[in-house]
């Protein structure tokens, strides 16, 4: 989120990236000024807002941050495009989920860290490089520049993907922890889908196949059309709660998905290239 | 005419290091209405050696009396809730996601995407919500029914979390500048000034504690509490609203604010359960006035505390609330200042320790 006025000693908020503003009275939040602030978002009473919106859901123009301090101190401290974050404390649940806010997606960074720490200790002929890229969540402007003086001959983009869970049941769901997501549609080459599900498969990584009909809703969107094209696998993780504080997501998967990228990885030789083809 | 020496006496009534960590260890355990325990032990291991007598009764009250010295003592009653609004897991569903009833007063635009604690264990959990990507733009005009929310404490959560279990919002005490964030202020605030009156009663009354239970669904504590004391007089020691927000169009100004913050203890005139006794809101007036302590009277109109029972009590029992002002209570996050606490205690001592049975002595004037 983004300061956009500062009224009385309140602010008020815009959002970066996609937030559902039903999630966000009561959320404990740092508003990050010439200090770090910690606040809460406010949703004010109804008598203090316009009478078509005092009993349905609050739009974000209408919500409030309050940090606690008297108004002076405030405009002191905080200025117009300020960045806003949520501070909801990581909490560990049963079976080895982790619920938090960002966990969209610092869990795929931590599995590329795992992936790097196992290529450690295995040959692998092909170079690597790992990127974790900025401005997903709005522009996709890291994922289009950072393959560009790379140059990659084929990417993998891990990002997390929707978890079955309350509200989300359908196809575009996959099971709670209960394996990967192996991306599947256009944004991603066949040959490197078959690559990956042949070694989850060799590996007994539980898995499973990811639709993603139109887009993927990640950087492989951005990654696919720097300079002549590259070819790109989607690996997800899934994760309840996307967008929330409270996003969901099973340890085991993130361990899934570091080692089947190691194996990918190390599997990669002077052949490869050749297989990642149109012929059918 | 004050003493000089009660005067210092007052004076002693600052909130230090030792209050602050009291509050906290108040606001972060849980005691959803009805299952009042764990705030039940906090406060009895506090008690245990500054109060004559102390009784749990039938309904789980803490009725704790100290006598003053002197003669014509008057007896007055003090209620602060224990209770909390908060949880009730209500059904386990197949995937190990739990159905939940709000207990007390929730807004359930306040419950998307937040961490609670279920249980006598704390157990974490989260309520959690459908991702905006999975939304349409007319259904993000809609609220999101409670019973569409579920509380998830991950997959190997077992038998570990039944229905009837009761959980609060996860969040954490915190200071920040003048300020404090934590659950539960209401009525947390006042049941640590109880406390602290306990410690240090004023000499000239009898001191009749009541830490109440089931405030929030409905004011049945504080009835039978007052039954039992049948005191001469009762002050609720509650937390009370403070919506001194800006109006979202600038020209516009507030003027259902409540209270405000910074402008000292809420002196209530008139709520939806109660009209004060003016005696005592003349008392608590002259105290403040006398000891320049700063005060504001609530605006009178809805809300109430436990007087709404205590006054209605045996034959009658005069009455009056006083607050701490605070935002966002009934909230993940309540949000008060430490100062508004300290100036509420002092108030109440001074208020106290003016106590005569001349006071009551007259004819209830409106």
């Amino acid at each position: 989120m983004m300061v956009t006025h500062i009224q009385d000693g309140f602010i008020r908020i815009t959002e970066i990236g996609g937030i559902d503003h039903r999630i966000l009275p009561g959320q404990p939040v740092v508003v990050h000024g010439r200090e770090d602030l910690p606040g809460v978002v406010v949703q004010p009473p109804g008598f203090l807002l316009p009478d078509s919106v005092s009993d349905g859901p609050i739009e974000m123009k209408y919500l409030l941050v309050d940090v606690g301090l008297p108004p002076e101190e405030v405009l002191e401290k905080v200025r117009i495009g300020d960045t806003v974050s949520y501070a909801q404390e990581p909490l560990e649940l049963t079976g080895e989920a982790l619920a938090g806010h960002t966990l969209d997606n610092r869990v795929s960074v931590a599995a590329t860290t795992l992936c790097l720490e196992a290529l450690q200790n295995r040959n692998h002929n092909w170079d690597v490089w790992a990127v974790a890229s900025a401005q997903e969540e709005e522009t996709l402007g890291g994922a289009l520049t950072s393959p560009f003086e790379i140059r990659p001959d084929i990417a993998i983009v891990i990002d997390v993907c929707f978890a079955k869970g309350p509200g989300s049941s359908d196809w575009q769901s996959l099971p709670f922890g209960e394996g990967v997501g192996l991306g599947y549609g256009p944004n991603i080459h066949p040959a490197l889908f078959d690559a990956f599900e042949k070694k989850a498969k060799a590996l007994e990584i539980p898995y499973h196949r990811d639709l993603m009909p139109k887009m993927s809703g990640t950087d492989a969107m951005a990654v696919q059309i720097v300079a002549e094209g590259i070819p790109c696998a989607v690996l997800g993780i899934p994760l309840r709660y996307m967008h929330t504080p409270v996003e969901t997501v099973s340890l085991k998967d993130i361990r899934r998905a570091g080692r089947l990228m190691a194996a990918f990885i190390a599997d990669l030789d002077d052949t490869t290239l050749d297989k990642i083809n149109w012929e059918e | 005419m004050t003493k000089n020496s009660e005067l210092t006496a007052n004076k002693g009534f600052d909130i230090g290091e030792q209050q602050i960590e009291l509050l906290e260890k108040l606001c972060n355990a849980t005691a959803v209405s009805g299952d009042e325990h764990e705030v039940r032990q906090i406060v009895l291991a506090e008690i245990k050696s500054f109060a004559d007598e102390i009784e749990v009764d039938a309904l789980g009250n803490v009725l704790a009396k100290r006598f003053g010295s002197g003669e014509n003592r008057v007896r007055v009653m003090l209620a602060a809730h224990m209770d909390e609004i908060g949880f009730m897991i209500v059904k386990k569903h197949d995937d190990n996601l739990f159905q939940f009833e709000r207990v007390g007063g929730i807004d359930e635009r306040q419950l998307p995407g937040k961490a609670v604690l279920v249980g006598r264990d704390h157990l974490a959990g989260v309520i959690g919500a459908k991702p905006i990507h999975m939304t349409t733009a007319d259904e993000r005009m809609k609220k999101i029914p409670v019973d569409a929310l579920r509380i998830d404490l991950g997959p190997e959560i077992g038998d570990k979390v039944k229905p009837g279990d009761r959980a609060t919002f996860a969040t954490r005490f915190k200071l920040h500048g003048p300020s404090i964030l934590a659950k539960a202020l209401d009525d947390r605030f006042g049941v640590s000034m109880l406390i602290e009156l306990l410690k240090h009663p004023p000499a000239n009354i009898d001191l009749l504690t009541a830490f109440t239970v089931q405030e929030e669904v409905g004011l049945r504590g504080a009835r039978v509490a007052a039954y039992k004391f049948n005191p001469d007089m009762a002050i609720a020691v509650d937390s009370t609203p403070a919506y001194d927000l800006p109006h979202w169009d600038e020209e516009d100004e507030n003027v259902q604010y409540n209270t405000h913050l910074d402008a000292g203890p809420a002196i209530y005139v008139m709520d939806r359960a109660t009209i004060a006794d003016r005696r005592l809101v003349n008392l608590f007036t002259r105290a403040a006035e006398a000891e320049g302590i700063p005060y504001q009277y609530r605006q009178p109109g809805g809300g109430g505390t436990d007087a709404g029972v205590i006054h209605k009590t045996r034959a009658g029992i005069p009455s009056i609330s006083v607050s701490v002002p605070s935002r966002y209570a009934h909230s993940a996050i309540g949000l008060a200042r430490i100062e508004d606490w300290e100036n509420t205690l002092r108030l109440l001592h001074a208020a106290l320790s003016r106590v005569t049975p001349d006071l009551l002595a007259g004819e209830r004037r409106g």
